[in-house]
């Protein structure tokens, strides 16, 4: 039954279970607040809310009281007004007032409504409350004494981030929010307290003092950072990115960032940053301008072509490149006659590239996430490799759903967690076949023969039990599956699970904007939404057969790539790399020219997100010193090149080309992750098998790409802690190791020492040591046999 | 961290409230705690989150939010009293003189020799009694006059 | 300290250790739950009987226990509570202590009576902080009482089942309020909730929870035993049964007195041995220190009844009666228990977080000389933006002792504002 009430005089009908807040919002009148926030619950103690309502006794707060029907709200009555007024003198007379030095003035609730609703001055004679600050870590600042305990920070935590690090500690006027003592806040989602702090309590460390907010102008932009494209409001002064803010998106990013997609700026305005054209000139390196050194690479290309044949060439795309860049560069590198191009340099199996039918996506909208009854999530450290979507999942479990993991680790999802199989990376294949044995056998259908001699271990009973209840459900496989060197059988029995049970089969997806290069022809054998091509090369192949030349765009294949120290000997053995980048590099060891290209703020382009959302951008700020859009590099040096096809004359120009005028439809038909089945081997490892170490090499959370790299705050988060190995306390005792200790590992040629320490979670067998890191780089792939003992 | 004896007697506080509420106990887990060591030090409050699943901060909020936890080392004895109006009628503040001039020491101070801290009290429930205090949050001393703070002041000296 | 006894919380207080549970057998003790759950008495008639007898909450508000009752989802599927509040901390109030050391089984009765009628399964009884003995004594009767087969499963042997258990507090006047109250159960920070919801249908763990007085839940089973119109007939229309009165502050025999409501207040103050030393009466603060204060000469025309007191321009509140002869300074009286309220904000809301401080700050500057004009006018404006703005009903108790003062000794301050000292010779506060 719906509800009719007025307010202000103004008639509208609700839901019942309406607040005052939300219905006059609907109505466009502005109820002044700061504790209430739509996706945080209802706390009620700032009391600024406060309005007349017929026959209350007395004011009551907009934001939670519910509607009922025939109800007369007035909120800018005399009484309403006089208690809002009483409300904003009490905050204000603890409350310094510091306007002029506060990094909040210009953007802050609390001053932007003492101005309406303040008294013109103060009466309040008593010495002012102060309070000491707290060092919450790298990228919150605290000035406390300005906080008016609205509890948003505390709820955000308790609420979204899904854990309690602020609280509100003591009581009454001593009331402080604050950490545990000593302890930072350490969660991959902290700088949305900074949004929620209605007054400058909280604000932004690396910005701090930085810039007005009034001397800031705003663009929009869309983070690279992951496979969620979060939309980012990019606030520039004098050609500098100063400041991330999230762009609210309902359907992608809701109102919040990761600390990712926030702080990662700091990278774009990095002392690594390349400004000029580099050559290497008798083993030293020289500025150049762009003229010369673009028809160097041209005829150093041609050059190779000629005397090589043009598969001597390989280029190599960073998997966070636009759309558009992508286009053109594998429009020069099959103009050049090499179909050896690729993006998945994480990527270890490519069995599935003659099987699939189309881009791997997140198989629903990102949206749909939060609505899932159960899910599966196959291999991934979820938190840090998806903090917004790991969010969303979050609030699907608060609200019941059931979750579900094949993992090789167990971190804290913060949700309950209903089952799990904890098994070795080479586990996981036979842990996915057990599943789809057991929802067959329960399903009565007959047990597909490859998994018939699959082992049905009991927590595997458990998830195939839980997800064959429930309506809305998805099994994704995450970046760990994804760089899996068996990934195309987890693929193969991920997708025949998810036909049994009725789930939606979804690919996280390890990047910004793979589907974009997918999409744009970024791979070998495929074009532009997947037209036939020239077959060639993938990222694999092109470092396992070493090529005489490389083009890298945006990629640091000592770090972005499955084997860095293989891909390393590709490079240094090749007679000509030529590296388009932001940055300086690895590359400056092994590469004969540098050419300077914009990062994601300084050019305009197009990324895809996971669930096919076509995002495109103007740059944010211009390219700095001589950087030059790598599209419009690619599109020069084709014309040098006489290849035919490279006149566009805008970025919009080469997306209408690569991806057509209907390009989001044409992106939704092109989805799809249905693959023809390739043969499984389900067997167990045998026991001597068993007897090998495995390695599990994720990607840190600020390892995953080359500006993340470069952000020095985030450098210093708990999350950037230089990376230790862990194994459980069997294999520590087994090796005679301490926990804590010191070890040696070795895989293939490189070793390291380095700490050990001890994760009883972990299978057996197995060491937990990341990848993309300089402490590991000289090891071998982020998945495989490795050894460890005592240093 | 704590005394097996402790351990039991939180364990026996954890087994009133529901299987999935052991949140429920950190009051009684943190009196018992501060009845074993004193007073209590981050480490045992780190340790009563872990010991009940709750955040570190969740358990420091309540530790500083009720008046009778330590979270400072207080003397051996900790006295406190009441000087609410009720007890200040008949009175507290007489009383509470005389401890400090004999303790030398103000409210919220300690003595230098540790074993005394003093500390001004709210309302105890016990009006009727007054003027009253507690030594160590759990034994009143009521009906109070210069003679029985004397004596009180040897006794616990002597302990 | 004296104690009166009545016949129906304080019942067993001329027998010999009147707290066990033989001697409260021995007055009539737990017939009425074995008759209610030998009979199978129906819910309805249980709550029918509460409303009969007017029993209204003796935790401050003075809310009819029947109705209340009758708010309980009784029906719902699922875990319900009854809460008994023990946490006693208003100044002048200590009446609940004494139930629970000198009856405690007239209170575990009640609450498994209370348990059986509202479906609970489960009932936690929150003691004050600072009166560990009486947890420690509480903890002791519960268990004689399940060694009884009073409490556990299958009581005695009728199918129904019910559990009782202690909790204490540590030293936070706020948790009497109800919801902070259940918030401290669930091992938080007692900061009370906004309602609604209310707690019938989300209270402990989210589930219907009913809360209720000490005194309230102990004069439950003379209510079954006796019948709720007896217990009408003790007191008055619409304040029905006995009360239980401490009295506290200048008299000769402080204590608690369970006189039946609408007493006069003149002999009750009687019964305490009239003002000590045989001083003057200067005034009376009725309820427990959230209540206005009330000057003598109204108070000696009061009832001790929840409507005699409210006309008056008080309440009977918890029934805490503070008295005050004419050596005290009202300047003094208001600036303690205005710290009392600074002190005890749980923090949460702005106006009580706030205007607490500022309040006691003024007043504090009043009593030692540096009190202002415009100070008054600013103390009834902080007093009225605090009252009826906030979470809980903590706002209002902090403002009315305010506004109280200033109504009936208005001329004390402004006399401490013009000659920077008192208005009251000598004063004993
Ligand atoms: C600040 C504050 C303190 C309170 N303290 C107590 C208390 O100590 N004991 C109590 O029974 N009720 C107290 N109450 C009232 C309770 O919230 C609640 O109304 C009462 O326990 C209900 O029981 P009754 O209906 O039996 O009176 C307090 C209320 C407030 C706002
Ligand atoms: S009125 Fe005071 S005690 Fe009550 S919720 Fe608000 S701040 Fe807390
Ligand atoms: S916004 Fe309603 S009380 Fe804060």
């Amino acid at each position: 039954m719906a509800l009719n009430i007025e307010i202000d005089g103004q008639q509208i009908e609700v839901e019942p279970g309406t607040t005052v807040m939300d219905a006059a919002h609907k109505l466009g009148i502005y109820i002044p607040h700061f504790c209430y926030h739509k996706k945080l619950s209802i706390a009620a103690n700032c009391r600024m809310c406060l309005v007349q309502v017929e026959k209350a006794p007395k004011p009551l707060p907009a934001c939670a009281t519910p509607v009922s029907d025939g109800m007369k709200v007035m909120t800018r009555s005399d009484y309403a007004m006089q208690a809002q007024k009483g409300v904003m003198e009490f905050l204000l007379i603890n409350h310094p007032l510091d306007c002029p030095i506060c990094d909040q003035g210009g953007e802050c609730q609390l001053q932007d409504l003492a101005v309406g609703y303040g008294g013109s001055r103060s009466v309040y004679a008593e010495p002012k409350r102060v309070v000491m600050e707290k060092n919450l870590g790298p990228l919150v600042s605290t000035d406390m004494t300005r906080c008016i305990h609205c509890t948003r920070c505390v709820r955000f935590g308790q609420e979204i981030a899904g854990v309690m690090e602020m609280g509100q500690a003591f009581r009454g006027e001593h009331a402080e929010i604050m950490p545990f003592i000593d302890k930072t806040i350490d969660s991959e989602l902290s700088g949305n307290i900074i949004d929620l702090c209605p007054v400058g309590a909280l604000t932004s460390k690396p910005f701090r003092y930085a810039a007005r907010s009034w001397e800031l102008s705003r663009r929009k932009g869309v983070s690279p950072h992951d496979s969620l494209g979060s939309n980012l409001q990019i606030q520039v002064k004098n050609g500098k990115v100063m400041r991330v803010l999230p762009l609210e998106n309902e359907d992608v990013n809701e109102c919040w960032l990761s600390d990712r997609d926030r702080f990662s700026y700091e990278g774009l305005n990095s002392e690594d940053r390349l400004t000029k054209p580099m050559i290497r000139k008798d083993g030293a390196w020289v500025e150049a301008d762009w003229q010369e050194v673009l028809s160097l690479v041209a005829s150093k290309l041609r050059e190779i072509q000629v005397k090589h044949g043009a598969d001597q060439i390989g280029a190599l795309a960073a998997p966070a490149q636009t759309t558009e860049e992508y286009y053109l560069l594998q429009k020069l590198m099959r103009g050049l006659g090499s179909g050896n191009i690729d993006h998945r340099l994480r990527q270890s199996d490519f069995r599935l590239d003659d099987k699939a039918h189309g881009a791997f996506w997140l198989g629903m909208p990102v949206a749909a996430l939060n609505t899932l009854d159960r899910f599966l999530i196959v291999g991934s450290t979820l938190r840090k490799d998806h903090p917004l979507l790991a969010l969303r999942l979050r609030q699907a479990v608060r609200h019941g759903a059931g979750m579900n993991l094949i993992n090789p680790v167990v971190d804290d999802y913060l949700c309950k967690v209903a089952n799990k199989s904890v098994v070795s990376p080479e586990g996981m294949v036979a842990a996915l076949a057990g599943l789809v044995r057991a929802l067959a056998e329960s399903k009565g259908e007959a047990v597909p023969a490859m998994v018939v001699n699959a082992n049905v271990t009991p927590e595997i009973k458990s998830i195939a039990e839980s997800m064959s209840g429930g309506e809305n459900k998805g099994i994704f496989l995450g970046n760990l599956a994804q760089h899996h060197p068996r990934y195309a059988e987890m693929h193969t029995l991920a997708q025949e699970a998810a036909r049994l049970c009725g789930a939606a089969l979804g690919v996280l997806g390890d990047a910004g904007n793979a589907l974009g290069a997918v999409a744009a022809g970024a791979i070998p054998g495929r074009g532009a939404m997947g037209a036939q091509a020239v077959t060639g090369m993938n990222a694999a192949q092109m470092i396992a057969s070493p090529r005489k030349a490389y083009i890298l765009m945006g990629a640091e294949p000592e770090f972005d790539c499955h084997d860095p120290v293989a891909a390393l000997a590709a490079m240094k053995q090749a007679e000509f790399v030529v590296a388009l980048s932001p940055f300086k590099h690895g590359a400056l060891d092994y590469a004969d020219v540098l050419l300077p290209v914009a990062p994601f703020t300084e050019t305009s382009g197009t990324y895809i997100n996971a669930e096919g959302r076509l995002q495109s951008f103007n740059g944010a700020v211009k390219p700095l010193g001589e950087t030059r859009p790598a599209w419009k590099v690619l599109r020069v040096l084709g014309n040098l090149l006489n290849l035919s096809g490279f006149d566009q004359d805008s970025s919009e120009a080469v997306r209408a080309e690569a991806l057509g005028q209907d390009a989001q439809e044409r992106m939704q038909r092109f989805m799809n992750n249905r693959v023809e089945p390739i043969h499984v081997s389900a067997a167990v490892p045998e026991e001597m098998e068993r007897a090998r170490l495995e390695r599990i090499g994720e990607v840190p959370i600020y390892q995953t790409d080359a500006i993340v790299r470069r952000a020095s705050s985030l450098q210093r988060t708990a999350d950037a802690a230089p990376p230790v190995a862990r194994a459980s306390g069997m294999l520590l005792e087994k090796l005679g190791i301490q926990g804590g200790g010191m070890a040696i590992i070795r895989q293939g040629q490189g070793s390291i020492v380095i700490r050990v320490d001890r994760d009883d979670c972990l299978p057996a067998n197995c060491v937990r040591l990341p990848g993309a890191h300089a402490v590991t780089a000289s090891l071998g792939p982020l998945f495989g046999e490795l050894t460890m003992e005592r240093a | 961290m704590l005394s097996a004896e402790s351990l039991a007697l939180i364990d026996k506080e954890i087994a009133k409230y529901p299987a999935e509420q052991r949140q429920s106990a950190v009051m009684s887990a943190l009196r018992i705690a501060q009845v074993e060591k004193g007073w209590l030090s981050n480490e045992l409050m780190d340790f009563v989150a872990h010991y009940l699943g709750m955040q570190p901060i969740a358990v420091y909020e309540v530790a500083t939010f009720y008046n009778m936890y330590n979270t400072k080392p207080v003397g051996k004895h900790k006295i406190c009293v009441c000087t609410n109006l009720p007890c200040k009628l008949m009175g507290a503040d007489e009383i509470a003189d005389r401890l400090k001039k004999k303790l030398g020491v103000e409210f919220g101070e300690t003595t230098e020799d540790k074993q005394f801290t003093l500390v001004e009290g709210e309302c105890m429930g016990a009006c009727g009694d007054a003027p009253l205090l507690l030594v160590n949050n759990h034994r009143m001393e009521s009906f109070l006059n210069e003679e029985k703070v004397n004596a009180l002041l040897e006794e616990l000296k002597n302990k | 300290m004296i104690l009166q006894g009545g016949p129906v919380i304080f019942n067993t207080m001329h027998l010999p250790e009147p707290w066990k549970l033989s001697t409260y057998e021995s007055t009539g003790g737990y017939s009425a739950l074995k008759k209610i759950l030998a009979e199978k008495t129906p819910a309805e008639n249980i709550i029918a009987e509460v409303k009969t007898s007017a029993l209204r909450g003796r935790g401050g508000a003075g809310f009819p226990t029947g109705l209340k009752w009758s708010f309980m989802p009784r029906q719902f599927p699922g875990d319900k509570y009854i809460v008994c509040n023990s946490d006693e901390g208003e100044p002048g109030t200590f009446k609940d202590r004494d139930i629970m050391r000198y009856n405690p089984h007239a209170l575990i009765e009640g609450m498994i009576i209370a348990g059986y009628t509202l479906g609970a399964k489960a009932g936690y009884n929150y003691i004050h902080g600072e009166i560990f003995d009486i947890y420690e004594g509480m903890e002791h009767a519960v268990e004689e009482a399940r060694a009884a087969g009073y409490l556990g499963d299958n009581i005695l042997g009728s199918g129904f089942s019910f559990n009782l258990y202690n909790h204490h507090g540590y030293g936070a006047y706020i948790c009497g309020e109800e919801t902070a109250l259940l918030e401290s159960i669930e091992g938080k920070k007692g900061q009370p909730r906004f309602k609604p919801p209310f707690p019938a249908s989300f209270g402990l763990y989210g589930k219907p929870t009913t809360i209720n007085n000490t005194e309230t839940l102990a004069s439950i089973p003379y209510i079954m035993r006796e019948g709720g119109q007896k217990f009408l007939e003790l007191g008055k229309p619409n304040n029905g049964g006995t009360k239980l009165f401490s009295v506290s502050g200048h008299v000769e025999k402080p204590g608690n007195f369970e006189i039946p409501l609408g007493t006069p207040f003149s002999e009750l103050l009687k019964m305490a041995g009239g003002i000590k030393g045989g001083r003057k009466l200067k005034a009376v603060i009725p309820g427990g220190s959230s209540a206005p204060v009330l000057p003598a000469e109204i108070m000696m025309d009061c009832t001790m009844d929840f409507d005699s007191i409210a006309k008056a321009g008080s309440m009977l509140g918890s029934g805490a009666v503070i008295v005050m002869d004419e050596t005290v300074c009202m300047v003094r009286a208001l600036e303690r228990l205005s710290y009392f309220y600074f002190e005890e904000s749980c923090g949460q809301c702005t106006p009580c977080r706030e205007g607490t401080g500022w309040m006691y700050r003024v007043v504090h500057r009043i009593e030692h000389g540096q009190g202002r004009p415009e100070d008054l006018e600013l103390l009834d404006r902080v007093a009225a933006n605090i009252a009826g703005r906030t979470i809980c009903a903590l706002g209002d108790a902090a403002a009315m002792p305010v506004q109280g003062m200033l109504k009936h000794y208005r001329h004390e301050f402004e006399h401490h504002i013009e000659h920077k000292k008192c208005l009251v010779q000598s004063g004993a506060v």
